[in-house]
Parts: C-alpha cells; structure tokens; sequence
C-alpha cells in the first residue's frame, strides 16, 4: 500500500504531466498526445468485423477489398487525429481578474507552423465548457479557456484537457497542458448603502488630497490624468528620463471617502464584508470619487483612476482568511 | 435525451448525408422491389423537405411506427427478416430512417457507418469493374462527409474532399498489404440463406421445347477457357453438360442412379486447358469431351459428364485436360441400353412409323442415322424463334412445322433413333465459343448453348451426332450469329459485326478477364501460389498472421513518420537571415530574441569592426526583401549572406 501510495503520483506524472509546464511556449510532443478509439469509432470497428465476417461468407473478393480499404482508412485517420495535435504550439497569455460567480478566462494562444489547417481543437478547463479552436495552415489563434471562479483569491488554471477528434472522428486524441497561468478572482460585489463621508480620516498632511487650490508638489502621471494638468516645466528637467510629472494641488471641497474594515457589521462573514467593500470602492469609482482603503493589515491611501481600483480590489481579494 | 451544442448536427452538414444515402443506397434499385425503392425515396423526400423548411423532425413514436411498418412489409415480401434480400432491404429502409432522426453528430456517424455497411452488400450482387468504380466514388464520398462532420463549418466542400481523397489513398497500401497477406479462408463460416444464389444464370437439368433458345438469347458469359498450346478447331469444342435420358413426351430428364464409371479410351493425345466457370449453382462443371485427368474434387458420371459434389456458386477455376477423339463405354450395361431406347406411350405415331420404315430398309444404324441426317438437310429451318407445339410435338416438327433451334433437332433426332432401335439420348452443354485474341481465352457465352445427340453403336460405344450440323453447318463451324437469320433475337453484344466494335468489346472483356481471374479469383491457393513465389512457401495463417503483424507495423511507422514529419515551409528571406545568424554565432556573437536586426547590426560594428561593414550589408539587404519594394528579388540578400561567409 505504501509502494502504491508512492508509486501513484510518480505514475500520474509520467502519464498525464500534473507537473507545471511554466510559463513560456509548449510544443507538444508525441509522449504527450494519448489516442484511442471514439465511440463512432467503436461503431466503425463493429461494422468492419461484421463485414469482414460477410466477406468471408458469401466469399466477395471485393468485399474483402472494402473492408481492407477500409481498415486501413482507420489506421491513416488515427494517425491525421494525432497529427492534428501532433507539433502544436501554446503559449499561454495573461487573463485579466473575475469578480466571484463570473467565469474566467484564460487567454491561450495556439501556433500553427505546419501548412495544414488543424480543425476541430477543443480545449476545456472544466469539462463542461469546452472551447471550440480552429487554425489555418501557417496560422495563429488565441483561445480564452473558460473556467468558473467561486472564490476569491488566486484562481490557478488546472489542467486542461486539449482534444481532436478530426478528421475522421474515429478517434479521440488528447493532450494535457498545465501552463502556469493564475487569475485573480475579487470578491464578488454585495450591493450596501455607502458608509456616510467623513466619517473617517486620512492622516492630515494628506488630508484633501485631489484638490486644485493649493499646489503641494508634484507626482508622476498616471495614465488617468489629464494632459492639461501636465508640468511640462518640471517634467523637461529630468530630460525625458522619467515619467511625466503632475502638478498636485491640495484643498478643495470634494469629498473624501476611507472604505474600513470596521465599517462593516462585525457580524457578517469575512466573505460578505469583503463583498460589501468590494461594492463600495465600485460604486465609488463609478461616481468618480476618490477613495481610500483600510484593513487590519494594510491601508491604501485615497486615490481614484481604474488602477487604483485594481489596487483596492487585489487587496481585497488577497485578505488572508 | 438532449444534445450538448456541440454535439449538434450543423445544418449545412445534413445535405452531405442525404448525399452519402442516396450514393449508398441507389444501385440497390436495379434489383429491389419496386415498393421498397418507392418508400425509400419518400422517406427520402420527407428528410429533405424537412430540413428544407427547417421544421422539426418528427417524434420517436412516429420513428417506432416507420420502423414496424417498413419491417412488415419486408416480412410480407420476403417472408424473413433475415435471408440476402430481406437484409439488404431492412438496411436500406433504416438508412432512409436513420436520415429522419439527424439531431447530433452520433446520428450523423451511424448514417455514415451504415453507408459504408451498405457499400459491402452491393458486392452480393455485383463485383464488376463499374460497381467498383462507383463503390469507391461512394466510400470517398462517405469519407468526405466524416471529415466535413468532425471538422465543422470551417472547412469548404472541395478542401473536405481533396482530404478525404488524401485520406483513402494513404488507406491504399493497407489494402493492398492485407488483400495479400490476410490469411484466406474459403466461405461460407456458415450456412448460407436460401436465396444467397438466386438469379445465376446457365443450362438447366431438364430439355424442352424452348428452354435453350431462351437461353441463348443472353449474352452472359457461362465459363472461359485458355488452351495450354493452340485452342482446337471450332467444330470439335462441345463442352458436356447434363446428359438427359428420361423423355416423358416434352422434356428430357436426366436418369437418376448410380451407374458403373465411364470406360474411356483416348485416341489423341490431351488438350490442356483451364477453364474459368462463372457460378451457375449446378453441380457440373461443363468440361470439354472428353475429359481426362480431372483434379481433385471432381468425378466423372456414367455418362462422361464431369461433377463435382457442391454447386457452383461463384467463380471457380479448374485445370483440365480432354480427349478430342475417344471411344467410351463400348462395352455398355444391358439396362442403360434399354433405358436409352424408351419412348412413352403412342404418342408421335408417324415420326414412329418413319423410323420404323427406314429400320425395315434395312442397311444397319449407320444408314439410319445417315437417313435422318439427310432429313434434317433437306427443308429445316434453324431458328430462335420456333412455333409453338402441341402434344405430338415431334411429328408436328417433323412434318408440320420445320423450323426449330437445336433443342427441337436434338429430341427429334434422338427419338427417331430410339424408334429405329438405337440406343440414344440427348446431350445438352454448349459448343464452340469466340476467341478473344488479346488475352487469349475462349469466351464461351449463354448464346452458346447447345444441344446435341448421343447414340451406341455395337462396337464404337456411345458417338456424338450433332443433327443440328445438317441443318445449318455454319452453326458449328463459325457460331451462332451466322447461322441465324437476321433479325432473330439475338442479343447485340453478340451480334457485333463491326471489327471496331467486336475489339472494342474483346478488349473491354479481356480487362474484365484480367479482373476476375486476378482481382476476384484471389483465394486461398492463390494465396498460396504468391506467396511461394515470392520466397514464402509452406505459410499456415499463424506464419501469415505474423507476416501481416509486420508488414502492417512497418507500413503504420513509416505513414506515421511521413505524416508527422512535414517541416513547415520556412520563408525563404526568413531562411536566410537564420543563414547569416549562423555565420554570426560561429564567431561567438549571438542574437538575443529581442534584438532587432538594426541593433544587432550595432552591435556586430563595435565586437567585430571587420565583420560591421558586410553584416550592415546583410541587415539592409533583409529589410528591404521585408519591409520595402524588393519582396521577390532575394538575389541582393542571397548575395550578401553568401559575402558574410568570406
């Protein structure tokens, strides 16, 4: 039992390659395409059989010509199925983050380096959405694997099962790939009424942050800005070294909002604070606002723009539970 | 049961199947009954209209009752489910079936097997070159739609055909390893249905009135034969059939018994020959007289005719040898003599009394059979199509009528002689046949058969007279076509006259030769034949199973190699940048996968100096073939790699 217990795993990874395949491109090879006989084909080896078995019968020498076409039909179509995967290239791509209870997607891009066209890919990450995928000859094509996210977190890709049946369907040819790929999952959103403004605040030498009174220095530009508010002065300084720089004002009237922890009922699970959260930094993003965030274990100062909301959320869907 | 989407059928893929259907099934109408076709064609036409409109198939319970319904009929017509026809009826309504039912992929696979199911039991009626012919267009067709099936929309018509046709000729050299290799077994594993042989053509066992003429209005062909040395005369061919005995008044039968074997002495030396016999599902073998040296499996009857103990129900060669002059049997058993000289009742009474008169002439047998000879010379016509007779037939043909084919000369002849007090009986076989000069065989054709006497003579034994040589020698000397009068119902094939024609049609006949003879006639001693010829005698099927075991490996790991190792064209400016890279590498500068060609070049400039100025050259010359005009003049790049070598 012992042996066996060892012996599983290291027969699984010899078999079907649990081991990750990292992060670059994969050719696939003949040790990691399997093949066997479809259900059609099963079909069509019973015919044959019987045939066969009339040939003999009735004695038709042409008959047992058919059926040795025929058979040698099965063996050539085995051999294109796993030529169909046979040489393929993936490379996995980069997927962007899911809310909880949406689907992911990973991004897959499929290299085609033989003159031939390969039809009838079909990639699943879970077997219940299968992904169709078709090259041309000499081509490329991207495939997004679906695959549900439930929970928060790292979402990693498991392995996925790429398979043919082309041309003849007679046979099944699969292949795994485990590319490293993650995908962020944020917490899944629950709708809350806004905690009221104010009520919390940021430390006092940031205190209005976002305002256009009184100048307080300069930052760099974030792709949100606009160019009007450009220091193109202190930006020529640095001789087109560094990123453009931003005049930033402090003071102003806008109101400012500091999403805690505590602002959510202690009673209610991590996962629908968490959500509850999510909600707010959403909604307020949404409205334009700047926001801010504070955790037990880390705080992120107010801000505003798609990547500080990338910031707020990979924070919360990253909270140790 | 529902269907996942993508397991669904695609619209555009189903009018392949009705394609495939029709393919598979229409030969079959050339010998169905004509319900069946006509149903089939409905069911047909419902499919398409269906799926023209888009409308829904229809429910299972309708699907059960088509199915009751085409199986009841098929029992009222065949009275079986299971026998030859009714099989292959029951297959052709499910096909049609099958089509009202196209929802998933799986459907659409069982109509595709179904189709090739299909393809095999055409086989039971014909293996001809033309069916063949349309039976591969047939498999390439069901191919093409499983390729189109698996491979989706994407795929045009013509690239799912150019694939499939890929496809069956990568299948070739399967074949043909296992059609030679396969360890033959001769059929049947069991026992075969009753109508498993229906419809063979060839002589009967009985003679009346009419039943050789309507056999020699076919053109098909009874047996063939190829001639060791040069084929003998014309006039001496009479291959020997059922020897009939027994008259009842109308038919001749054969006598039923055992009888001492035939005493033959030959007289000239033997004629080898091999004789190919098309299946006529009848025990004789219709060698040529008389036979010597039969082979295994075959006897000679008291009556010099060779047999053997199944019929003939396919094709079947035999090598021979005959006797063109023999004696048999002068010693002769007492009751064969008195059987042959038998005639029933009063019937016939004047041809009675004219044998009678010439037996009263005196003069011995010989003028006897000289008299009726003469007779049968003098105003007989020889025709296919005589009047009909009534019960004292043969005084109505002798005296009345006089027109006859050879059948009516036969049976008058021998009932002369046997009033006339001569031992004789009819012989039915067929004479003479047609040499076809470009594969050297003797065609011999229904139109060929024939009918002629045999009568014992003290001391000679039996000797063949052939009554219809005096009424029309041409008939034994050049056949059948020049002894008939035009416009008698011959069938066209035979009557070609035309030179062109006729070696159009020896030649077509000659390929068809070479089909059956090596195509078809491949059985287990053939086999064996081939094999010892090619170094391999003595194989049983566990040597050839092992032999097939390898040869197909082999032919598995070299398709697969050939298959899987296309390198990918490289573009050729491509090919010659990784050229140049190569020359680069070999003095250790390697090119990172980021680095353009512009700073690669830089960079050669400041390792390199020498190699700056001719590598500048190089990237110049592969941007311009990449990026500018220059994208077919590879000579300036081609150069350039080729100055970098220096």
């Amino acid at each position: 039992m012992k042996i066996a217990a060892q012996v599983t795993p290291y027969l699984k990874q010899l078999l079907f390659r649990w081991k990750s395949d990292g992060t670059g491109p994969l050719r696939l090879g003949q040790r990691r395409i399997f093949i066997v006989p479809s259900r059609g084909g099963l079909l069509f080896a019973l015919a044959l059989a019987v045939m066969l078995l009339g040939a003999i019968n009735y004695n038709l020498a042409l008959g047992h010509a058919l059926v040795f076409l025929l058979a040698g039909l099965g063996i050539v179509g085995m051999i294109h199925t796993f030529r169909n995967l046979f040489g393929l290239i993936v490379t996995p791509g980069r997927c962007e983050p899911v809310f909880a209870g949406e689907t992911a997607f990973f991004p897959l891009s499929l290299d085609n380096d033989r003159t031939a066209p390969r039809l009838a890919l079909e990639l699943a990450a879970d077997a219940a959405l299968p992904v169709g995928a078709a090259i041309e000859g000499l081509g490329k094509t991207r495939v997004r694997v679906p695959l549900p996210a439930h929970r928060r977190g790292w979402l990693a890709l498991p392995r996925v099962r790429l398979a043919t049946r082309y041309p003849l369907g007679l046979f099944t040819a699969w292949s795994y790939l485990q590319p490293e790929m993650r995908c962020l999952v944020y917490p899944q959103p629950v709708a809350a009424p806004l905690p009221m403004a104010g009520t919390s605040h940021w430390g006092g030498e940031l205190h209005g942050d976002g305002g256009q009174e009184d100048f307080a220095g300069f930052r760099d530009r974030q792709p949100a800005d606009s160019p009007r508010h450009v220091a193109w002065k202190a930006s020529a300084r640095n001789a087109g070294e560094g990123p453009l720089l931003i005049k930033a004002f402090a003071g102003g009237a806008q109101s400012k909002l500091v999403f805690e922890w505590q602002h959510t009922a202690p009673e209610l699970s991590d996962e629908i604070r968490l959500g509850m959260l999510t909600g707010w930094i959403l909604a307020a993003e949404a409205a334009g606002s700047s926001y801010g965030l504070r955790l037990p274990h880390l705080s992120l100062p107010p801000g505003r723009g798609s990547r500080h909301c990338q910031q707020c959320l990979e924070a919360l869907a990253l909270f140790p539970s | 049961m529902s269907t996942r989407p993508d397991q669904a059928l695609d619209r555009q893929a189903t009018p392949w199947l009705f394609a495939c259907a029709i393919a598979t099934a229409l030969p079959h109408v050339t010998h169905q009954a004509a319900w069946l076709s006509a149903a089939t064609l409905l069911l047909l036409g419902w499919a398409v209209r269906l799926w023209w409109k888009n409308e829904r198939l229809p429910g299972r319970w309708l699907l059960i009752l088509l199915v009751v319904a085409g199986c009841g009929g098929i029992l009222i017509e065949f009275r079986t489910l299971f026998g030859r026809d009714a099989g292959v009826a029951m297959l052709v309504v499910f096909m049609a079936m099958k089509l009202l039912e196209l929802k998933s992929r799986r459907d659409a696979m069982v109509v595709v097997v179904l189709g090739y199911f299909l393809l095999l039991t055409h086989y039971l009626y014909s293996q001809s070159i033309p069916t063949g012919i349309w039976l591969l267009f047939a498999l390439w067709l069901l191919t093409a739609t499983l390729v189109r099936l698996h491979g989706g929309a994407s795929g045009t018509a013509g690239a799912s055909l150019r694939y499939a046709a890929r496809l069956c000729l990568q299948a070739v050299p399967f074949m043909l390893v296992l059609y030679v290799l396969f360890p033959r077994i001769s059929g049947p594993l069991w026992g075969l249905p009753s109508d498993a042989h229906a419809g063979m053509t060839g002589l009967s066992d009985t003679m009346s009135p009419g039943s050789i003429s309507r056999l020699a209005q076919s053109a098909d062909i009874a047996f063939r034969a190829r001639f060791a040395g040069q084929p003998p005369a014309r006039h001496k061919l009479y291959w020997r059939g059922p020897v009939l005995e027994s008259f009842d008044g109308t038919t001749w039968r054969p006598h039923i018994g055992q009888g001492a074997a035939a005493v033959l002495d030959k007289l000239s030396a033997p004629v080898r020959y091999e004789l190919t016999l098309e299946p006529h599902n009848q025990r004789w073998i219709l060698a040529l007289d008389a036979p010597v040296h039969l082979p295994d499996g075959l006897f000679l009857n008291t009556a010099l005719a060779a047999n053997q103990r199944q019929p003939v129900t396919e094709r079947q060669r035999f090598r021979l040898a005959a006797s063109l002059d023999y004696r048999f049997n002068v010693v002769e058993d007492a009751r064969t003599l008195q059987r042959n000289l038998g005639i029933p009742g009063a019937a016939n009474p004047k041809a009675r009394a004219l044998a009678l008169g010439w037996r009263q002439t005196g003069g011995g047998p010989q003028e006897i059979i000289r008299k009726a000879q003469d007779l049968f010379a003098a105003e007989f016509t020889y025709t296919l199509q005589p009047p009909l007779l009534g019960p004292d037939g043969i005084d109505e043909f002798l005296f009345a009528t006089r027109r006859g084919f050879c059948e009516h000369y036969a049976g008058a002849f021998v009932f002369l002689m046997r009033a006339a007090g001569i031992p004789a009986r009819v012989v039915t076989g067929y004479q003479g046949g047609e040499f076809n000069p470009l594969d050297e065989h003797l065609v011999v054709r229904q139109s060929d058969a024939h009918a002629w006497a045999e009568v014992w003579l003290d001391g000679q034994g039996w000797l063949r007279v052939d009554p219809t040589a005096s009424v029309s020698p041409a008939r034994i000397e050049t056949g059948i076509v020049d002894a008939l009068a035009f416009g008698e119902p011959l069938p066209a094939l035979v009557q070609l006259r035309a030179d062109w024609l006729r070696n159009l049609r020896y030649r077509w006949e000659a390929v068809n030769n070479a089909w059956n003879q090596h195509i078809l006639g491949y059985d287990p001693q053939r086999q064996r034949e081939l094999l010892s010829r090619l170094g391999l005698p003595e194989t049983d099927w566990r040597s050839l199973a092992t032999l097939l075991g390898i040869a197909c490996s082999l032919l598995v790991a070299a398709m697969t190699a050939w298959t899987l190792h296309q390198r990918p064209r490289i573009d050729p400016a491509l090919r010659l940048w990784q050229k140049a890279l190569r020359q680069l590498a070999r003095r250790q500068v390697h090119c990172a996968p980021w680095e353009t060609p512009m700073a690669l070049a830089q960079r050669v400039r400041e390792q390199h100096p020498a190699l700056g100025e001719p590598f500048q050259n190089v990237v110049d010359a592969y941007l311009r073939v990449r990026y500018g005009d220059a994208n077919d003049n590879l000579t300036p790049l081609r150069e350039a790699v080729a100055r970098l070598r220096r």
